[in-house]
């Protein structure tokens, strides 16, 4: 990705501003109801109106975490990279525009629908059919504008942040069309076209693959570009990129099945599905010490640069959750941790581990190349990575202990061959946990507050100027 | 040539990385395989579902074990099936039943699809089978078990039991984290979506409900019911259909 020119080449980064300052204002959001749903399971008594109980608010907190603050980072980022590594503007800043404004109608409509408890019924794909096709749309105009940027690049060859970003645009396409065939009985009500066990595998396919490949793929392209530019050294491996490129694109879309162990899905497709996310932890672990290991010689760094504090523990989330994962997805411990919270902590551990914090990473250093500026207060960046760090480990910890804690207890017998507990005897014993949850989920959450204001305060003293002239990338 | 183009994996490789066409025609086709081996032979291979895999279609064949799908003859109603004739369609009333089920997101939950263990017979019955969800479109099995499974909580628990409980949870079980649902006392069932439903169940282009105009017609004995009558029924209805047999395999 050097540059080919040597004369500045004006990109359109005023589209990227807009998505960045998004993504930050949707990850306080996103958390706040998150912090919210997980104290109405402490307190239930919070669940006081309909329109923010819990079986209504949970789709929100995931769809504002996911497409809203997910959205915008990838979108950003995106947006960013392709530009720089390939030293040419946008292909059409006009449809990154469009892209921009239909993205943040979608989440609009979102918070509007969720709550007045309009859903398809499908995790992580519950808005109604109309926003599905208006996600369809807006989602094809950033991967027309992104794979045609890539097209008229400056440079030789395309950059593998690039090729992460295009995996995950083909795959969502993919998923997001199947997944999504319903018969609709009036605007807000649809119901899917599959059913029972081929839905379930359908419906998991697009689950796991939308981490694989929206919160994966897409945060990689992250990690690939800005860890190398914060750290200020090339990625350690390009053999390992490759590696990990094709081993991951080739082997995620198999892994939903391991979401259906033991139930009526046939034992061969959860089984088929537990095989390949065993074997995922090679590509994945590739790809977190490619990333690791471009620290090397440079790790001192660590001590003054706080931007990259939150790329280096993302990585150390990555590696974690991806060897948790496949663990999980092993028959003998999938029968105990299924159903349970310890599935709810490996979510976080990924999402709050690695997605956020790589995108919150993402997001300070484009903030500070965009506005051409340093960061308000670089110790409000230390004290939000604290506070996101300790957050996330009192979550997840949380989470272990009840998961494992509701798996033992459910299958518990006493010495006569009874059950030992009964449900509610299970539910009550977790009332520590969600309250410690509820804990971690907050300093979590107050840590985007932070990082909200010192975004906020460094716009404001920056010299804001449209369009920006830089020189291509360096790295 | 520059330093740069010495470093590459290999020749294919290196040609990808310079072509935008056949970087996105290769990820397009590597992506698919997954999907493809996964997902279609569910739709073809019999042993998928329970009334169509041979062991268990044999015996149901040869009456040594009760159906698993309801074999429907003409001129019967919904009404003149009985628990353990197999697997139905949803009558009107519990159709209304699923979707306040649905858009209440009770599936975050509570799953409907029981393991093959020792605990989950003890506690919740007999372990879910494929065909027992054919006509859930979309299907409710669910991921996280906060409150119990339900897949089988039809008949277990009295009509005003359910009522009360779905009220106010605590009342019932102290010690739940429930949210209170009773305003659903407050909505009608809406007579017209019901049977614009049923029309959309019969238009699925996999496991259809088959209603007939007369199943669509009865919907009318929905008016006046609330949506706690509708989830009532809803839940009455669930994990009773087939009567299974000890010692019999019904997964393969």
């Amino acid at each position: 990705m050097e540059a080919a020119q040597a004369a500045p080449v004006k990109y359109d980064m005023e589209v990227v501003k807009w998505f960045s300052i998004a993504a930050v204002i949707y990850l306080v959001v996103g958390t706040l109801v998150g912090v919210w749903i997980a104290a109405e399971l402490a307190w239930p008594v919070l669940n006081f109106i309909p329109e923010i109980s819990f079986g209504r608010l949970r789709p929100l907190h995931t769809n504002a975490v996911i497409f809203a603050f997910g959205g915008c980072t990838l979108m950003a980022t995106g947006y960013y990279m392709v530009q720089r590594t390939g030293a040419t503007r946008l292909w059409s800043n006009g449809l990154a525009w469009f892209n921009f404004w239909g993205w943040n109608l979608v989440i609009v409509l979102a918070v509007i629908t969720l709550p007045l408890g309009m859903t398809q019924g499908k995790e992580y794909a519950e808005l109604a059919w109309p926003i599905d096709i208006l996600i369809a749309v807006v989602w094809l105009s950033f991967g027309l504008n992104h794979i045609m940027t890539v097209a008229i690049r400056k440079t030789s060859h395309i950059y593998v942040s690039n090729w992460f970003t295009m995996s995950m645009i083909v795959m969502i396409t993919y998923l997001h069309v199947v997944n999504s065939l319903a018969i609709p009985v009036s605007l807000t009500q649809s119901y899917s076209i599959f059913s029972g066990v081929q839905d379930a595998m359908i419906q998991w396919w697009w689950g796991h693959n939308a981490v694989g490949f929206y919160l994966t793929s897409g945060f990689l392209a992250i990690m690939y570009y800005f860890v190398p530019k914060q750290a200020n050294r090339p990625i350690y491996s390009y053999r390992l990129s490759v590696l990990h490129f094709w081993a991951l694109t080739f082997g995620y879309v198999w892994l939903g099945a391991h979401h259906l162990q033991y139930t009526a899905l046939p034992d061969w497709t959860g089984s088929l599905g537990a095989a390949i996310s065993l074997a995922m932890i090679i590509p994945s672990w590739g790809g977190a010490i490619n990333g690791m290991m471009t620290l090397s010689g440079a790790w001192d760094r660590l001590r003054t640069d706080y931007i990259l504090r939150f790329l280096v523990v993302a990585l150390a989330f990555y590696a974690m959750s991806t060897f948790e994962g496949p663990v999980m997805s092993i028959k003998t411990v999938n029968a105990l941790s299924h159903y349970t919270d310890w599935g709810i902590g490996h979510v976080h551990s990924g999402a709050l581990g690695w997605v956020a914090m790589v995108g919150i990473g993402a997001l300070y250093h484009m903030v500070k190349k965009l506005w051409n500026t340093e960061m308000y207060s670089d110790s409000l960046v230390n004290v939000h990575f604290w506070l996101s760090t300790i957050g996330t480990v009192i979550y997840i910890v949380a989470m272990w202990v009840s998961g494992i804690m509701q798996g033992l207890m459910w299958r518990d017998y006493d010495e006569y061959g009874a059950l030992t507990y009964t449900f509610v005897e299970s539910v009550s014993a977790m009332y520590p946990y969600y309250a410690m949850r509820t804990i971690g989920g907050l300093i979590f959450h107050l840590g985007t507050l932070v990082m909200l204001y010192n975004v906020v305060m460094t716009v404001r003293q920056a010299s804001v100027a449209r369009g920006t002239a830089a020189v291509p990338a360096q790295a | 040539m520059s330093d740069h183009d010495k470093i590459y994996s290999t020749k294919f490789q290196d040609r990808i990385e310079r072509s935008t066409i056949l970087m996105f025609v290769m990820i397009a086709i590597v992506l698919v395989f997954g999907g493809i081996v996964e997902i279609v032979p569910l739709f073809y291979l019999d042993r998928t579902m329970t009334h169509l895999s041979p062991d268990v279609k044999g015996k149901v064949d040869s009456q040594e074990i009760s159906p698993i799908v309801w074999q429907r003859k003409a001129g019967q109603s919904l009404d003149d099936w009985k628990p353990g004739d197999g697997v139905r369609p949803y009558k009107p009333l519990e159709l209304a039943g699923r979707e306040v089920y649905i858009r209440e997101g009770c599936y975050l939950c509570h799953s409907q699809m029981i393991r093959p263990f020792r605990d989950e017979k003890d506690r919740y019955g007999q372990y879910s089978v494929s065909s027992e969800s054919m006509y859930d479109h979309p299907h409710q099995w669910g991921s996280k078990r906060t409150g119990p499974d339900l897949a089988r909580v039809g008949d277990k628990y009295s009509d005003e039991w359910h009522r009360r409980h779905l009220r106010y949870p605590r009342e019932m079980v102290p010690e739940s984290v429930m949210p209170n649902y009773a305003f659903l006392d407050d909505s009608q069932v809406d007579v017209a979506t019901v049977r614009k439903t049923m029309e959309v169940m019969n238009a699925m282009p996999f496991y259809p409900a088959n209603y007939t105009e007369a199943d669509i017609q009865s919907a009318a004995d929905a008016t006046g019911k609330t949506e706690m009558d509708a989830l009532i029924a809803y839940l009455q209805g669930l994990g009773n259909h087939i009567r299974f047999a000890e010692g019999v395999n019904y997964r393969d």
